[in-house]
């Protein structure tokens, strides 16, 4: 292949790249459904600051993964635009990565293949730097010991960990997160809280987070996003500020989840008495 | 080695069960030969070169109809994945066809090629290549999406996208079709064989068909041990170690 003189090199490329500012702007999507048209999201805008660490909140339904998929370029809006740094959203690329609830590692490679895989489709990169970019982000969720290892040997959290090094290893500006801790066990979960501060304080990324678990959103974003059902709509907005790290149990975050979940349940309340 | 020595077990009491029915004289020793009977007969035909030339046809027309089943029935299972037209025509085709015990290619295929080598690929290929094309597209199929869209979110499209992600997530369907038709291959060759006698070769199929007409049962049981061991061989030599493979990788459960 023919090289060209400006061509990254591994430490380059493992300098942290700047994150990107999205805004969305008045995305509209609906779904045919047995039960007629289902509106998943009406009408949302919303702006994300560099570098800032959003969760999407609600109860299941409520169009935040839809939203995700929207941002990530995975699906289109019926209507409005997401531009990242300014430019329209047009399908997916690897500046926007994603991770996913179920973990959608391949089977047919092993672990250290896996977080290969992205960076192979990165263009100026020699099988030097691939494997040094590698290598440093299985560091970095501290599976070193397992990149030769295959998928299925490995426990739900390490799964979960490689997946994290593979949408890092491009060095995205932005990462999107489809409830990527709710299928582990709270021990692991906790451990993940952590590391994922960490890595988000050392890398520099814009993260758009789904969950429907508000003290996971209070822990880790700058700010909570709630969303209420039928159709999708924003319903309100909290700001976190406690200092980082953070532990999932402070006594703090708990005040802010409570705060949280209060509006939460106003909403199923709400949408009770509609149905009647 | 005790798995070893169990199986080796099983077999001699099986010879020698053999061995008592033959000595008990239940039936006339034309129509149940002495194991030993058979033996001397593999012997023989070993020495004079016939067994082995009989192999080597049969593994000729068998691997040569084999690749083109292959080689057709790949692009083939993709195209009909890929697109509704071929799934509609040439997919419902091949599932028709195989159903057909290619057995019945045997008729068709001596009308139109006649008593040549051509007749036998032809039933060696159409034994294959069906159930290459319904296992290939039924594995495209069965990839889970979600690989589909990870990959996509990596930038990984098209060409990239066939090759790196969809055939390989689609291998364990694809070997297991690989391995149907290498059987289907191997069944339909001993029938063309056993059906077409043509003078370019003697496979191990007319070897056996000269048997029966000879009323040389010692031959007829010796070619069709050969038969089942050479089937035995394809198994452990060239499948067992892509499954065992795939086994490992993908953490589905080993015999």
């Amino acid at each position: 292949m023919h090289r060209t003189a400006h061509r990254s090199t591994a430490t380059e490329e493992l300098q942290p790249i700047a994150p990107s500012k999205l805004a969305i702007e008045e995305v509209s999507k609906s779904f045919q459904s047995v039960s007629g048209t289902v509106l998943a999201l009406d009408r949302i805008s919303l702006n994300v600051a560099e570098g800032e660490f959003v969760c999407l909140v609600g109860a299941s339904g409520c169009g935040k993964t839809t939203l995700l998929n929207i941002i990530a370029g995975l699906e289109k809006p019926d209507s409005g635009t997401v531009l990242a740094d300014g430019n329209p959203v047009t399908g997916p690329g690897r500046e926007r990565l994603v991770m996913f609830q179920e973990p959608a590692l391949f089977p047919w490679l092993n672990v250290f293949g896996n977080v290969l895989f992205g960076l192979k489709l990165k263009p100026n990169l020699t099988r030097k730097d691939r494997h040094d970019v590698a290598t440093y982000y299985l560091e970095l969720v501290g599976l070193s010991r397992f990149e030769r290892a295959n998928i299925h040997e490995l426990s739900g959290g390490m799964k979960q960990r490689v997946s994290l090094a593979r949408a890092l290893a491009p060095n995205p500006r932005v990462l999107l997160m489809d409830e990527p801790f709710a299928a582990l066990d709270a021990l692991t979960r906790e451990q993940l809280y952590g590391d994922i501060q960490e890595i988000w304080q050392a890398r520099r990324k814009t993260i758009v987070f789904v969950t429907h678990n508000v003290r996971e959103a209070a822990c880790l974003g700058d700010r909570v996003l709630l969303f209420s059902p039928h159709p999708g709509r924003i319903h309100e907005e909290f700001a976190v500020q406690l200092p980082r790290p953070r532990d999932i149990n402070s006594v703090d975050l708990a005040a802010h989840a409570t705060r949280i979940t209060k509006a939460l349940k106003s909403i199923g309340q709400a949408e009770a008495v509609a149905a009647k | 080695m005790k798995r070893f020595l169990l199986a080796a077990a099983f077999f001699a009491v099986l010879a020698l069960l053999w061995e008592a029915a033959y000595r008990a004289k239940i039936w006339s020793p034309v129509l149940l030969p002495s194991p030993r009977q058979v033996v001397s007969y593999l012997e023989s035909a070993a020495a004079d070169g016939t067994l082995f030339k009989a192999t080597v046809i049969t593994m000729r027309r068998l691997l040569v109809g084999y690749l083109i089943g292959l080689v057709m029935g790949l692009p083939l299972g993709l195209l009909t994945a890929r697109w509704k037209l071929f799934h509609d025509t040439i997919g419902t085709l091949a599932l028709g066809l195989q159903t057909l015990p290619s057995v019945c290619w045997v008729p068709l295929a001596l009308l139109w090629f006649g008593q040549t080598e051509a007749a036998m690929l032809f039933v060696v290929v159409m034994g294959t290549l069906w159930s290459v094309v319904i296992a290939t597209e039924t594995g495209v199929r069965n990839v889970p999406p979600i690989y589909r869209r990870a990959a996509l979110t990596m930038g990984s499209k098209r060409l990239h996208m066939w090759f790196k992600v969809i055939l390989p997530a689609a291998l364990p369907f694809i070997v297991s079709g690989m391995k149907q038709g290498w059987a289907f291959a191997w069944r339909s060759l001993m029938a063309a064989e056993i059906f077409v006698t043509i003078l370019t070769g003697f496979g191990l199929g007319q070897l056996l068909h000269y048997g029966r007409e000879l009323s040389a049962m010692e031959q007829v049981i010796g070619i069709m041990i050969v038969i089942i061991v050479i089937g035995l061989l394809a198994d452990k030599i060239f499948f067992s170690p892509i499954e065992k493979f795939l086994h490992r990788r993908w953490g589905t459960s080993q015999p």
